[in-house]
């Protein structure tokens, strides 16, 4: 047992009195998304209305806080007022008003502007009354849209810093390893390696330089967790760090952020220099021997970055290509030195399970997959954002409960899980639980946590090529079957959507699938044909569909499909050709117009604009 | 490489270079400054910084700045349009605004700078903005929710503002 020079409990009791002292809180998203729909000039028109009325006293003012992403993206701008219970969705700055008079002032909610239950037509008068958040555990996203991200203090009132004030008080830093290992905490970036057992490899080279990495190079096309994380609740994963440093006696770390991620970035620096200034970082953190310094490092935009050793070569300033993996990281990692590499939400799990124990983290789940994962629900859902679930739940939970159902009343068709590694899963596997053997076994795999929902109005196969492009482009170029079989294997995927596949090429495909498979050097060659392998699995029906009857099932192909107006039902109100963005529809008013098929871009302005459905696909 | 001529002050790379302590480890961040500064990677640049940092060439930095996508080695327009292709985007139609964008700016196949110099344009994989699918960034502002028309309609806005 080791004596502070810091009191964490004092200093969350100062922390809480400050909260407290803000009165009447109300929680403005400035997340990406709220920010594109306004959140700022929300935020604004809120803090004015709340300094001008001057008779309020301390005990009943009110101050707007600026939050990190509450998650329910999708209904942006949200502001929600917790000591009111209420959550306000798609708020404009000309709503601000009434909700601070009505609500704020007088007690009597804006219905209009609570969200409306797209099943029942009820209205969500609280928070918890909402599907969304409803039916969601949210551990590593708690603090998540709760606090002020740019304020230690409001950091400190959720209890930051007190695990790691733990660890260091009991200074026994294989009980550490021991907790994390007996939690059953797997990584979360997408491998899914226990996490315990990966701390437990690096220590074992104790005594020298090591290093801590973080993974922020959040690569999958339709995932944003681990943005979430960096840019709502910093402090989380810098402690999460701290205490993997602790640890493993590493006394340096590095978050490597990728550029696209510009409010991450300035969050994190905002946060390391104030957890630095209290002595929460740094050096001799609260008083101990123990010192931690954490650097930020921006990607450059390469999705292959995301690969550990290609990751540290990128913080070593080169290209970003992957190392053969006959040298071990936790021996030869970064600048030769034992080095510990876990993934933003990993890192942020930690100090929970510190704080809460292994029992608590792993009593959710299943039996190989414990604890909570987070998601990004994206696609054709009507609940676009961020979830947060216990590993064991189902697809459906998540799609039909909390995403609330396929959008615009259509059908279910595919859930894609893992981005450009994983694979596409159909209605049968709807009751199937989140649980990273069982995903994996069927094709996909819980990946990074990104799950985009697909209509029937997808086509399978156009999706197919879609990620095989992503990962032709990105392949760094460096092994021969992936550089060369993905190119390939785009080749074939290309002529197929275009109506010039043959079913030989099928087979081609299949093959070449399995070689890149096999032996690419790493990861992203290793996983590029999972989205190829489960369509064809899945979906044969539609390639041949393709390739056969020269027919896209679900139209979206272009190449595959015309655009003509109907001369019966055409009135000729030129409507179409004042939506056309190329010019290519003509005619004279009130008599039929044509499309010109050598302009067509086939992009269906015409056709949703139409009033008289004269448009038709063929 | 390019065939810009753009008038480099060494001066500020200087800075730049003693900033990161002429650390080879650093050459990223030392690109993203020195791209902050012109909007692209100048071949004089790209030579002096390989000349000056021990153990990198002008090779070695030409190999860095080709391989990241985030380095542009030809200038990039007055307004940056950013499409999203994510998977999210992908599949809510972004390939349809994509197109309309192209025409519009009658950009040919393998070209992403107007000869006017006025638009750039670039396929991003996501920018997290998942939600608002499918969206396009202009010079760091975020359209949500883009049909074909509704992009076509910002451009026109903008190319109108230029000229007025």
């Amino acid at each position: 047992m080791k004596t502070l020079g810091i009191n964490i409990k004092k200093e969350q009791e100062k922390a809480i009195e400050y909260v407290k002292s803000q009165g009447l809180r109300v929680l403005v998203c400035a997340g990406t998304g709220c920010l594109a729909c306004g959140a700022n000039e929300v935020i604004e028109k809120f803090k004015q209305l709340g300094a001008s009325v001057s008779t309020m006293t301390d005990k009943d003012k009110i101050t707007t806080v600026p939050t990190g992403c509450h998650g329910f993206c999708e209904q942006g701008v949200l502001v929600a007022i917790p000591d009111l219970n209420t959550t306000y969705v798609k708020v404009k700055v000309e709503d601000v008003e009434e909700i601070f008079n009505s609500h704020i002032l007088n007690g009597k909610p804006v219905e209009r502007l609570l969200y409306e239950d797209p099943a029942t037509g009820k209205k969500a008068l609280h928070t918890e009354d909402i599907n969304f958040y409803a039916k969601q555990t949210r551990a590593a996203l708690a603090n998540c849209g709760k606090i002020n991200p740019e304020s230690l203090e409001e950091a400190l009132s959720v209890r930051a810093y007190e695990a790691l004030a733990k660890v260091l008080t009991e200074n026994e830093p294989d009980k550490v390893i021991d907790e994390i290992e007996k939690s059953g905490l797997r990584g979360r970036g997408g491998g899914g390696f226990p996490t315990g057992r990966k701390w437990r490899s690096v220590a074992r080279y104790k005594g020298g330089k090591s290093y801590v990495i973080c993974n922020g190079d959040e690569g999958d096309p339709g995932a944003f967790m681990d943005r979430s994380v960096m840019e709502d609740d910093p402090h989380k994963l810098l402690e999460g760090m701290a205490i993997a440093a602790f640890a493993i006696g590493a006394d340096e770390g590095y978050i490597y952020v990728r550029a696209e991620y510009p409010l991450a970035i300035e969050r994190l620096k905002h946060a390391i220099k104030d957890a630095t200034e209290r002595n929460f970082l740094g050096d001799n953190i609260m008083g101990t021997d123990f010192s931690f310094k954490i650097h930020i490092k921006e990607g450059a935009g390469a999705f292959v970055c995301g690969e550990s050793s290609a990751l540290i070569a990128s913080i070593e300033g080169e290209r970003g290509m992957p190392r053969p993996k006959n040298i071990h990281m936790a021996e030869k990692g970064l600048f030769k030195r034992p080095t510990l590499l876990n993934n933003v939400e990993t890192f942020a799990n930690v100090p929970l399970i510190i704080l809460n124990g292994s029992e608590w983290f792993n009593s959710m789940g299943t039996e190989t997959s414990k604890g909570t994962k987070t998601f990004a629900l994206t696609g054709e859902v009507n609940n676009n954002g961020l979830i947060e679930i216990p590993m064991n739940t189902t697809l459906r939970e998540i799609i039909f409960d909390i995403g609330g159902g396929i959008r615009n009343g259509k059908k279910f068709k595919a859930v894609q899980l893992g981005g450009p590694s994983g694979g596409c899963l159909t209605e049968k596997h709807l009751d199937m639980p989140m649980d990273y053997d069982m995903l994996k076994k069927e094709g996909a795999m819980v990946g990074s946590g990104g799950l985009v929902v697909m209509n029937e109005d997808t086509c399978i196969v156009e999706v197919a090529r879609f990620f095989m492009n992503f990962t032709q482009h990105e392949s760094c170029g460096k092994c021969t079957p992936c550089r060369e079989g993905t190119k390939n294997m785009l080749a074939i995927l290309n002529k197929i959507v275009e109506g010039k596949g043959t079913m030989e090429d099928l087979d081609t495909l299949e093959e070449l699938a399995e070689v890149v498979k096999e032996s690419s050097l790493c990861g992203l060659g290793k996983s590029a044909p999972n989205p190829v392998l489960s369509t064809l699995k899945y979906f044969r029906d539609e390639y041949i569909a393709h390739i056969r009857d020269k027919k896209c099932p679900a139209g979206v192909c272009t190449a595959l499909k015309t655009y003509t107006i109907n001369p019966e039902k055409c009135k000729g109100c030129s409507k179409c050709s004042r939506n056309c963005p190329v010019g290519a529809i003509d005619g004279v008013i009130k008599s039929p117009f044509k499309i010109d098929q050598n302009k067509c871009i086939k992009c269906g302005a015409c056709m949703n604009g139409c009033a008289f459905n004269a448009i038709e696909l063929s | 490489m390019t065939n810009c001529t753009v008038k480099i002050d060494f001066d500020k790379i200087n800075e730049i270079l003693q900033c990161y302590n002429y650390e080879k480890s650093s050459l990223i961040a030392i690109l993203q400054k020195v791209q902050g500064i012109y909007n692209f990677l100048p071949e004089d640049a790209i030579t002096y910084i390989g000349e000056h940092i021990e153990g990198l060439s002008p090779a070695t930095v030409y190999g860095v700045a080709t391989f990241y996508s985030q380095f542009s080695l030809e200038p990039k327009g007055k307004y940056e349009i950013k499409v999203c292709d994510g998977t999210a985007c992908h599949v809510r139609g972004s390939s349809a605004v994509l197109t309309a964008i192209k025409e519009k700016l009658k950009l040919d196949t393998g070209k992403y700078t107007t000869p006017d110099g006025l638009f750039s344009l670039e396929i991003v994989n996501c920018l997290g903005a998942c939600a608002l699918a499918p969206a396009v960034v202009i010079n760091g502002k975020v359209h949500a929710k883009m049909t074909p028309e509704a992009i076509t309609l910002i451009i026109d806005t903008l190319i109108k503002d230029e000229r007025e």
